[in-house]
């Protein structure tokens, strides 16, 4: 197991390699610089001055070096340019075999520091873990939410199969996977906030100036953009429930728990529920990632302060390095969420070998 | 649909004389079988029917919008739909304009009409080139193996581990700028962008039918009486992964529809004509972004490309279904 575990991380640092090139290079396809972008009318930058600025930043170099050092955090050019390179954060030294300046900036994503966002001029990883909190409540509330709906819901429409309750469980699902889900938010925007008037139109909270936490404010705003994430998992978890307890229900335990006169729920929900609950854990994984997926969306209708929307609105001010750490970032999750989902079916089901 | 099936093959195996009478049926090939299974399913026939009508609305654009989509019409603007006698504006719907008209005075009936163009094409452009792209890989790397194949599952990996709509909004917004991301709208660099990213999910999905089907009998002897490669692949892999490959077609579609309108509502999506000339106008995703804006007094601007959106999203998911259970009896629940 051991090894399987370390085999697929070994596996994932192409893919995540593959990630950060192809991203690197569609971030930096986009005309205009960022430097230009951010100076534009300020009466005090010279066009020396912004040369400068982007030879600090390293913008005035080839593609594949600033790969290399947003990589490595190593600066590299050509000649003896220890003097203009040499800063406080930099410590330079010149090769003279290979008429090349390295410079160490102290960075670089190997040693786990993602660069500095153009906007704040915090670093990326900071940015990106003041944002978590937001993500990871409405990601878990989500999961919670298609838990506690979508398997309930899939046991009693195999103890009730073929009844109108089956029936209605059935078009739920097929309408919960096939609306998207940015669909569904506009609709319940309109609906519950709109007409109604009963739920916040989004955020995590009522602006205040105190900004004192409440409960009951937080789940008013939580409980829309949650369901909506939560779509997709009420219809798996339902749909895969349905499967297992209909396949468990006809097992002798299950006859001989009703043969010894238990109550119908204590057989439903003790017997035939928990033999029902293994395949579960392997739909877990997949579940996570597409919360993960679906919270760029989410949080972005909502105005959810995550980090899927802080992602989306970076993309839109071209901040590179946050766009990029942020991708980074997801792809580690995503790779992690089904590498977790992968042991969960070895460690469930024997009959599948990892290895 | 599964319930008649069953009791069908029961019934003839109790009596003898049915069985008989079934026998005597005329054979019918696996595409008409297909067929008249598909056609015995209502949901997929009214989304076929739903999906053609969208089809014929988008073709004949011009002779349907009863206004032109661009005509501001002043002092006509915020009007609601003709059966609403008085909105929050204090505005009352007329017939002249049924949906009502947007913030500018354009009529929304005409707008919705002339959306459906790019809906229709963004679904099935891409998923053309997806198919092909896809298909032709999938056969090579399922039938060759070797480092194509482990070039594809690498490549397979990187797409895997990326959320999709992330992906697309980086591309959206990087490349927007450029000669790619101007022609046609926006509306090619959206093309290259969806095909980029799910020809993989094709590409795996036929190779893993190629792995299973190029072990079986029928390949090996046709292989035994001497068929070339691209006979054994072409004539007999091919035509046995087509079930496979139209049911993953008709999920394509939907999807390739709801990322242009997330990403139209998001404004990285069609850019805004004003050229009567061109083919393109508006989308349904640009049209949801006005809409929200207005979402408070008018929200029928909201309503109207919504609903278009999920009742071509809905038929595409229950054509889907119906040939998935039509092509591949199988996979019925």
């Amino acid at each position: 197991m051991a090894r399987y575990i370390l085999r697929r991380l070994l596996q994932a640092i192409p893919t995540l390699l593959g990630i950060s090139i192809i991203s690197f290079i569609l971030v930096n396809a986009a005309p205009g610089d960022p430097v230009t972008m951010r100076t534009f009318g300020d009466p005090r930058m010279t066009e020396e001055t912004r040369q400068t600025l982007r030879r600090q930043l390293g913008l005035d170099q080839p593609l594949a070096v600033q790969y290399f050092t947003w990589l490595t955090g190593l600066a590299v050019r050509s000649g003896d340019q220890v003097a203009m390179m040499t800063s406080p954060t930099n410590t330079c030294a010149y090769f003279g075999g290979v008429n090349l300046t390295v410079c160490n900036t102290g960075g670089g994503v190997l040693r786990g520091d993602l660069g500095t966002s153009l906007d704040t001029k915090q670093p990326v990883w900071k940015r990106l873990v003041e944002r978590m909190p937001a993500t990871l409540e409405l990601g878990i509330a989500s999961l919670l939410l298609a838990l506690v709906i979508g398997v309930p819901a899939g046991v009693l429409a195999a103890v009730y199969r073929g009844t109108w309750f089956d029936g209605v469980v059935r078009i739920i699902t097929v309408i919960f996977t096939s609306v998207p889900i940015f669909w569904m938010a506009l609709l319940l925007i309109l609906v519950f906030a709109v007409i109604l008037g009963w739920l916040p139109t989004g955020g995590r909270q009522t602006v205040s100036l105190t900004q004192e936490f409440n409960l009951g404010d937080r789940l008013r705003h939580l409980i829309m953009p949650a369901f909506v994430l939560a779509l997709g998992g009420i219809a798996g978890f339902s749909r895969l429930m349905r499967t297992e307890t209909l396949e468990v229900l006809n097992m002798d335990f299950v006859r001989t728990a009703r043969a010894k006169g238990l109550p119908n729920g204590q057989v439903w929900f003790v017997h035939a529920f928990r033999n029902a609950l293994i395949p579960m854990m392997t739909v877990l994984g997949p579940a996570i990632v597409g919360v993960l997926g679906g919270a760029v969306v989410v949080e972005t209708i909502f105005a959810w302060p995550g980090m899927g929307r802080l992602t989306v609105s970076a993309a839109f001010q071209q901040d590179y390095p946050l766009v990029l750490g942020a991708g980074m970032f997801f792809a580690v999750l995503t790779i992690l969420g089904n590498l977790l989902s992968d042991i969960f079916y070895g460690l469930v089901d024997p009959r599948v070998r990892l290895g | 649909m599964t319930t008649s099936a069953t009791t069908q093959v029961g019934k003839a195996a109790v009596a003898p004389s049915e069985m008989t009478k079934a026998l005597a049926r005329p054979s019918r090939s696996f595409w008409q079988d297909a067929w008249l299974r598909l056609l015995h399913n209502k949901a997929a026939v009214a989304g076929a029917i739903v999906i053609l009508f969208f089809m014929l609305v988008a073709v004949f654009a011009p002779v349907l919008a009863p206004h032109n989509p661009l005509e501001l019409n002043s002092g006509k603007g915020f009007l609601p739909p003709m059966w609403v006698e008085q909105s929050a504006t204090g505005k009352a719907g007329t017939p002249e304009f049924i949906l009502g008209t947007d913030n500018l005075g354009r009529d929304v009936l005409s707008r919705l009409i002339y959306g459906a163009r790019v809906s229709m094409v963004v679904g099935f452009i891409p998923t053309l080139i997806i198919i092909v792209v896809g298909v032709s890989l999938g056969l090579v790397a399922g039938y060759w193996g070797g480092s194509t194949d482990n070039i594809l599952m690498r490549i397979t990996d990187v797409v895997y581990a990326f959320p999709d709509l992330l992906f697309f909004i980086i591309v959206m917004t990087a490349l927007r700028a450029t000669a790619i991301g101007q022609f046609l709208n926006g509306l090619f660099l959206l093309f290259v962008a969806l095909a980029l990213v799910n020809w993989v999910g094709v590409a795996r999905l036929v190779r893993g039918q190629v792995l299973a089907l190029k072990e079986r009998d029928f390949v090996l002897a046709s292989r035994a009486v001497g068929s070339t490669h691209m006979r054994i692949m072409f004539r007999h892999i091919l035509p046995n992964s087509m079930g496979v490959i139209i049911v993953a077609m008709a999920f394509l579609i939907p999807g390739a529809i709801i990322t242009e309108a997330i990403l139209g509502y998001l404004g990285l999506g069609l850019r805004p004509s004003t050229d009567p000339a061109d083919i393109f106008i508006t989308s349904w995703g640009s049209m949801l972004l006005e809409g929200q804006s207005a979402i408070n007094n008018q929200p029928w601007l909201l309503l109207a490309p919504a609903i278009a959106v999920a009742l071509v999203v809905l038929s595409f998911n229950f054509l889907g279904d119906g040939l998935r259970d039509a092509l591949d009896p199988r996979l019925r629940e």
